[in-house]
């Protein structure tokens, strides 16, 4: 009983609580680095150095005036949102955040639920979202939402076909669908997945930019072009919703790729034995540390890197990451095939 | 009169999208309204004059002395540049000979202003193409050279830095090596811009092959500065009509080979280096001096007419003024205003492009709402 | 409106209004004063004056700039052979501008064309007259530069360009009446000569919004 309904449901409200905080704090963290890059300070006074801009900020949002629109629908309206940040969200139920430890003489395992088609649930729960940013730039009922909105989900389910491919060539890497034994594979072989699959990581980082409409392929959202974002027609806490939903699928995408591909929760050299001082670290900050540097490299793009044009950005998702995907597979194949011999 | 009904342009079939005159990305208040066959343009109508201010027949209202300030709020981002070609030209009418060392502090101080609006141009082009970083790169350099410029004049964007006859004070100490200081930070702060962008693919995607304009149709439709540079016409008003102190200048004119955004882009960053290279030649061989030529209290051009042109940042800014000889104005200040001109080719060059690129067109333009509407 | 009194620069003195001094009567035309004995005219000038006899009323020198004057129905002739011909390849458009004359008695206004040789190297003036009322042939035909510059002469001083492919307002709201720069418009503006009532400008108004595009 406990084990079934007590434990998972406290894991639950650790996590959604750990990657909500989470979510405010790379707010911030975006707002701070990329001034950093542009050598200046960012926000420096709510708080010292900042750091209490994030609570600022949703003050602000909760406080706003909650504009819809007179011809919009309202149920559907009000969905929207909604429907975008709760897939982000769900997906965090089977990402192994950390090796199994022992609480009051216990085993817990660090994760919410472990899928034997945890791959799988992840690519379908994300699916979900894009019928949330259909659904909002429709409901606004306004010609620019409409099209953004259009737009952005073109950009979305084009660059998930890509980011699926990815996910078959690791799945042939570790045998099984299932996080956790993503993880254990990569244990086993002593070797992340990254060395393994390089060519996969490349695609899955360019297409994880897409995906989240992020900073070489956020032209759907730009503030200087002319077909407005999904969202314009928001304001207030629903706007907040949206904003969440994308840094909250920024986490999700970075602790999958920190699963698939950088060995998850395991230490570096998890088989050297060594290296043995490394397991005073616990295997939840490994996991984190290591999912913050890769959503660093995403705020360090964004400030760096100019825009690409939404034909050229669709071409690079059809024409170059699709097709390299499939060749990448078939290639990984091929050399499975021919290793086992 | 009845007011003009001609509505040349549009058909009510295709899409019809208002960029209003307030947008982040027109660089003021420009209005563009696009007729879009989905997101290709079919045509775009420029409307302007939601500046227009009547610097014109204001002059005619002004001292010759006062107008200088009138000049430099023409193109806000390149004072010096309008208040030159002012002076210039009425120095011209008067048949005045203006000091050597005015001339030489002249060419430093317009050259520095070219830089200035370069700086500008690049951060904002760059910015609207979504590398935000450059912007502040290039803000940060700019801070520099206004700082130098508030030391000499006191200003830091309207100078009212020329007066007819020369200058109105001279250099500050130490002006000059602080002036060179920036120089060297300014060479090295280039490098910097070009590893950003030049190689950039994302960069080379967004600018190669947009907005091709030959050189022909560019000297047809009156382009100006860089942009008619970009398309391979070698003309540039400081090598071929010579002004302030360029005669005795040694600089190259970068010209480029297809008359596209990109090649706008490299003509305006090789003019950067070349501006350094003209400073560090000025402040080499300035000479000693007055500044100010004699000139009596209230100028009264004899009657006549002229024109005179500089090179702005912009391109060709160019005064024709017209004087009667006796009274305390102008008859007639006509500015020729590089912007408006090159911002006539705007709808030429978006032709058949897709809705991003427009903004990329503005900006590889590089216009000055102030100049364009006076 | 034109404000003539004038403080010494250096040691302003208040103003008293018997020592205003009367503003200058206006000028009856530009001065446009021949060329001295000793400036040869260039070959480029005379081969047009002997190629099109009669088109070219004046030539004028002036601190170092030339200027043809031409009548006004030659003007298109004029044009062409100074874009076209071998020693003048004027191509380049730099200006089209307009000066209102009040006081010349006929022709009013002076449309004034600067024009430049990016091969030769070299500027030339063409200037014509006009009264108001006439039109001037539209040179946008010839040098595309021309469209918008002659659009701003229409706007400013209510010369119209005969064959301008989209001759309206360009820096004045397009309702606008008046042409603005004409020496008899107020500098600060029409104030009664506009529509009669704020109520009849605000209706002008809202009905050209609602003809307007998104």
């Amino acid at each position: 009983m406990i084990d079934l309904l007590v434990i998972p449901l406290i894991k639950i409200v650790i996590v959604l609580t750990g990657v909500l905080i989470t979510v405010m704090y790379l707010v911030l963290l975006e707002r701070k680095v990329q001034a950093w890059v542009q050598t200046r300070l960012g926000p420096m006074r709510v708080g010292p150095h900042g750091v209490l801009q994030p609570v600022a900020d949703v003050l602000k949002l909760f406080v706003k005036e909650d504009i819809t629109p007179v011809r919009a629908d309202k149920s559907v309206f009000m969905l929207a949102p909604i429907i975008v940040l709760v897939p982000a969200l769900v997906a965090l139920a089977v990402i192994p955040f950390g090796d199994t430890v022992s609480i009051f003489g216990k085993p817990v395992p660090l994760y919410i639920a472990d899928l034997n088609i945890g791959l799988l649930y992840v690519v379908a729960v994300a699916s979900i979202g894009v019928y949330g940013i259909i659904l909002a730039g429709w409901s606004s009922n306004s010609k620019y939402p409409l099209l953004g909105g259009l737009r952005s989900s073109a950009q979305l389910i084009s660059y998930e076909l890509a980011v699926t491919l990815t996910f078959v060539s690791v799945v042939l890497a570790s045998g099984s669908l299932s996080m956790v034994d993503i993880i254990t594979a990569q244990k086993t072989n002593g070797v992340w997945f990254a060395f393994v699959q390089p060519v996969a990581l490349f695609i899955y980082t360019v297409a994880a930019l897409a995906e989240t409409n992020r900073a070489p392929f956020d032209l759907p959202e730009a503030e200087q072009e002319l077909v407005a974002g999904f969202h314009t027609e928001y304001s207030g806490m629903r706007f907040a919703l949206f904003f969440l939903a994308e840094y909250a699928n920024m986490i999700v995408v970075s602790a999958i790729a920190t699963t698939l591909f950088f060995g998850g929760w395991l230490r570096p050299f998890p088989n050297v034995t060594m290296l043995w001082f490394l397991d005073y670290v616990p295997s939840w900050m490994w996991f984190v540390v290591k999912t913050f540097l890769v959503l660093y490299l995403f705020l360090w793009i964004r400030a760096t890197l100019p825009r690409y044009r939404y034909d050229q950005l669709m071409r690079i998702g059809w024409k170059l990451l699709i097709p390299l995907a499939i060749a990448n597979i078939i290639v990984t194949a091929a050399v499975k095939v021919a290793l086992s011999y | 009169m009845e007011p003009d009904v001609a509505r040349p342009m549009f058909d009510t079939d295709e899409l019809v999208i208002n960029m209003g005159p307030q947008h982040p990305a027109t660089h003021g208040v420009l209005r563009i309204v696009l007729k879009l066959d989905g997101e290709k343009v079919v045509d775009a109508d420029v409307v302007i004059g939601y500046l227009h201010r009547g610097v014109e027949k204001l002059s005619e209202n002004r001292d010759w002395t006062q107008i200088v300030l009138l000049t430099d709020r023409l193109d806000y981002v390149a004072s010096a540049a309008a208040n030159l070609a002012y002076v210039e030209t009425v120095e011209k009418l008067l048949s005045l000979e203006v000091p050597r060392r005015a001339r030489y502090i002249r060419t430093i101080l317009a050259e520095l202003q070219r830089l200035a609006s370069h700086l500008v141009w690049l951060g904002s082009h760059a910015m609207d193409i979504g590398a935000v970083t450059v912007f502040l790169y290039c803000l940060r350099e700019r801070e520099l050279i206004l700082d130098l410029f508030e030391e000499y004049c006191g200003a830091r964007l309207t100078y009212n830095s020329m007066r007819i006859g020369g200058l109105p004070q001279d250099l500050p100490p130490n002006w000059d090596k602080k002036v060179l200081q920036f120089c060297d930070i300014q060479m090295e702060k280039l490098v910097d811009y070009e590893t950003l962008l030049t190689h950039n693919r994302i960069w080379l995607e967004r600018t190669r092959n947009i907005g091709v304009i030959s050189a022909a149709d560019a000297v047809a439709v009156g382009l100006c500065g860089p942009p008619l540079r970009g398309s391979g016409v070698p003309r540039d008003v400081r090598k071929d009509e010579p002004y302030a102190a360029y005669a005795e200048m040694e600089f190259d004119v970068p010209v480029g080979a297809n008359g596209d955004t990109y090649d706008r882009y490299l003509v305006r960053l090789e003019e950067m280096r070349q501006s350094v290279r003209i400073i560090r030649q000025a402040l080499g061989g300035l000479p000693e001096g007055p500044v100010m030529s004699k000139v009596p209290r209230l100028i009264k051009p004899p009657a006549g007419e002229t024109y005179h042109a500089n090179e702005s940042p912009k391109g060709e800014i160019g005064f024709f003024i017209a004087s009667d000889g006796k009274s305390t104005s102008p008859y007639r200040l006509r500015v020729r205003p590089p912007s408006f001109c090159n911002l006539q080719a705007l709808p030429r060059l978006v032709r058949g492009h897709l809705v991003a690129d427009v903004i990329a067109l503005i900006g590889t333009i590089d216009i000055v709402l102030g100049e364009v509407d006076r | 409106m034109a404000d003539t009194e004038h403080t010494d620069l250096a040691s302003p003195k208040p103003a008293v209004a018997s020592k205003v001094p009367k503003a200058p009567p206006p000028p009856p035309g530009p001065p446009d004063p021949a060329p001295p004995a000793d400036v040869p005219v260039p070959d480029y000038i005379q081969a047009l004056q002997s190629a099109l006899p009669g088109a070219v009323t004046q030539v004028s020198y002036w601190v170092g700039d030339w200027t043809v004057i031409v009548a006004t129905p030659r003007l298109l002739d004029v044009a062409r052979h100074l874009r076209d011909t071998a020693g003048a390849r004027f191509d380049y458009c730099s200006d089209v501008t307009a000066v209102d004359w009040l006081a010349r008695a006929g022709e009013r206004f002076d449309v004034v064309y600067c024009l430049y040789s990016t091969s030769l190297r070299m500027r030339v003036r063409m200037k014509t007259r006009v009264a108001d009322g006439d039109s001037v042939p539209s040179v946008s035909g010839l040098w595309a530069a021309a469209n918008w510059l002659e659009r701003e002469a229409w706007d400013m001083f209510g010369i119209r360009f005969a064959g301008h492919p989209d001759l309206r307002r360009i820096l004045m709201p397009d309702e606008w009446q008046g042409h603005p720069q004409r020496k008899d418009y107020p500098l600060e503006g029409p104030g009664e000569l506009m529509l009669e009532s704020p109520q009849d400008w605000l209706e002008l108004r809202q009905s050209f919004k609602e003809a307007e595009t998104e």
